[in-house]
């Protein structure tokens, strides 16, 4: 399949810390990818740049096979902080991108296509109200309705649950895998919460600890869809895999090293693991 | 924290302490009928038994001035040739000069201000300039604006202009330069553009603190107004004060002080509805 995104070589430091460096990954049209590490490994500077808000010190991002530096509206980002405007109601923040999205129309065709927009996340009844006036998990559906309201090429999420309780928390990753495998949307998620990332994701990018953070593993996640936070935990291979990756961050995030990496490991092509697919057979 | 007061307990004590002063202010100038010492017949006669007697003060009891209030306010908007006119001229040509100098000053002071809070590099140019000229008294620019617009009128609105300029001019770069980075991050992300994204994201974002110095700069404009307007002469509330120092009416200057308050409680009371217009919760 041909990459939507690619990242090829990208390394970013501050002074004479290098965060992470030689960072490759591709993101596949329709596909849904999680990077898990720990904090300090450079997770959200790698978000930032996919988003064009920051750029890399070398390597560089591809789109569609050419070279992208800056923001752009065929990459969308669902915010941690959520970042709605508060002087505008939720619809109005919708509407706000959209009418960036799409510059001739009228304000109250934008403010009906984002009524429509807040309706697929189960929020028609709050179009009117301020941000300030709606709930922590309320916020982020209007983030997310404002982010897919303007159908991007990839969804970019920085762990937009983290702030969110356990309850809001699995509505909004059920929500969100609902949302996003109706309009095979590709997408790009930051999280350490290791249940959201088996819940979510194609492919799961395991990125080393920091400084000099690597893609240490690629884990496939072959569970089948559509899996549910209710049936997850009872599907042949999903202790195996989340065994496999809690064990990655426990202790082979800290030992890895790109000096003396496992065999087989290379920055470039870095080993992929299917540990659901054994213990499934 | 304070304690909420009941608004009616409060009002009822205001009443009180406004009556209290004014009761005090009557009496401690009713005529005594115990007379001082005894007169020199033949001085009194010379110059007149009440000045001799020190007798009628200009200080005028609440009450001669409530009767004042009531004449000048039944005809406030007359105009008897240049230099009687009524309370209410006077008060529409001091609105009228603050009103010209302070949009003035907003015209040039926001965009500026804009530019200043978007620019590090233009804000550390230009602060030097402004940290010295702010806190020149604006009455100070007054003759080098009598030498160069040569016109006492005019000058009196750029007096107005200057002193209203700093407020907003400061708050506007201080809102516009502490926007929330992820809203800039959203626009950025939406590719809205510079145009967009300082209308609809900036500005907004900064109208509470541009609002804030829009209110700060026009009470000191209403505060200079008068001042000015004393330098200049012809018209104008503080003219009308210091043309009544001048005829000795401290009635009038009684009544003009009250009124410069309210317009200035007024003027306050405006952009403070503006500012609960653009205020936001985040």
């Amino acid at each position: 399949m041909k990459p939507d995104v690619a990242i090829e070589g990208i390394a970013r430091r501050f002074g004479a810390t290098t965060v992470f460096e030689d960072v490759w990954f591709t993101v596949d049209r329709g596909e849904f990818v999680c990077l898990v590490g720990h904090s300090g490994c450079g997770k959200t500077t790698i978000l930032n740049i996919l988003a064009g808000l920051d750029a890399p010190d070398s390597g560089a991002m591809l789109v569609d096979g050419r070279e992208i530096t800056g923001p752009s509206l065929d990459r969308a980002v669902i915010f941690q902080s959520h970042a709605l405007l508060p002087w505008l109601t939720a619809a109005e923040n919708v509407a706000f991108a959209l009418t960036c999205r799409h510059p001739g129309w009228s304000r109250g065709q934008a403010l009906a296509e984002a009524r429509k927009a807040l309706g697929r996340v189960g929020l028609d009844h709050a179009g009117d109200r301020k941000p300030a006036q709606l709930s922590g998990g309320m916020k982020q559906r209007v983030g997310i309705a404002r982010a897919l309201a303007i159908k991007p090429r990839i969804l970019l999420m920085d762990e937009p649950f983290s702030a969110l309780d356990a309850l809001t928390r699995g509505a909004l990753q059920e929500e969100v895998s609902r949302l996003v495998s109706e309009a095979e949307q590709t997408g790009f998620m930051i999280t350490h919460d290791v249940d959201e990332a088996i819940l979510l994701a194609d492919r799961i990018l395991l990125m080393s600890n920091g400084p000099g953070a690597r893609i240490a593993e690629v884990v496939v996640n072959t569970l089948p869809r559509p899996r549910t936070r209710a049936s997850l935990h009872h599907m042949p291979g999903y202790h195996a895999l989340r065994d496999h990756i809690l064990d990655f961050l426990i202790t082979r995030s800290r030992e890895f090293s790109a000096a003396s990496p496992p065999p087989g490991w290379s920055p470039r092509a870095v080993p992929e693991v299917k540990p659901a697919e054994g213990a499934a057979s | 924290m304070p304690q909420r007061v009941s608004f009616w307990r409060a009002a009822l004590l205001s009443a009180a302490l406004l009556a209290a002063f004014l009761g005090a202010w009557e009496v401690a100038l009713l005529p005594s009928a115990a007379t001082g010492p005894a007169l020199d017949p033949e001085y009194a006669a010379l110059i007149g038994a009440a000045a001799a007697q020190g007798g009628q003060t200009a200080m005028p009891a609440p009450s001669a001035i409530a009767l004042r209030l009531v004449e000048l306010l039944a005809d406030p908007f007359y105009v008897r040739g240049t230099n009687d006119q009524g309370i209410g001229v006077q008060i529409a040509y001091s609105l009228l000069r603050v009103g010209a100098g302070f949009g003035l000053a907003a015209l040039v002071a926001i965009p500026l201000g804009f530019v200043i809070g978007m620019s590090p590099l233009l804000n550390a140019a230009l602060n030097p300039f402004i940290q010295v000229l702010r806190p020149v008294s604006p009455l100070a620019w007054m003759p080098l604006a009598l030498y160069a617009i040569k016109d006492s009128a005019i000058s009196s609105i750029f007096v107005i202009f200057i002193c209203s300029i700093w407020p907003m001019l400061l708050n506007t770069a201080f809102g516009v330069a502490s926007v929330r980075r992820e809203w800039l991050n959203v626009a950025r992300t939406l590719e809205a553009g510079s145009w967009r994204t300082a209308i609809r994201v900036i500005l907004p974002a900064a109208a509470p603190t541009i609002v804030t110095g829009m209110r700060i700069s026009i009470g000191i404009a209403w505060l200079v107004i008068v001042a000015a307007e004393m330098l200049v002469g012809g018209t104008g509330i503080g003219y009308w004060v210091w043309n009544q120092w001048n005829n000795l009416s401290i009635a009038d200057i009684v009544i003009a002080i009250l009124m410069i308050g309210l317009v200035g409680l007024l003027l306050d009371r405006l952009l403070g509805l503006l500012a609960r217009a653009v205020s936001y919760a985040e």
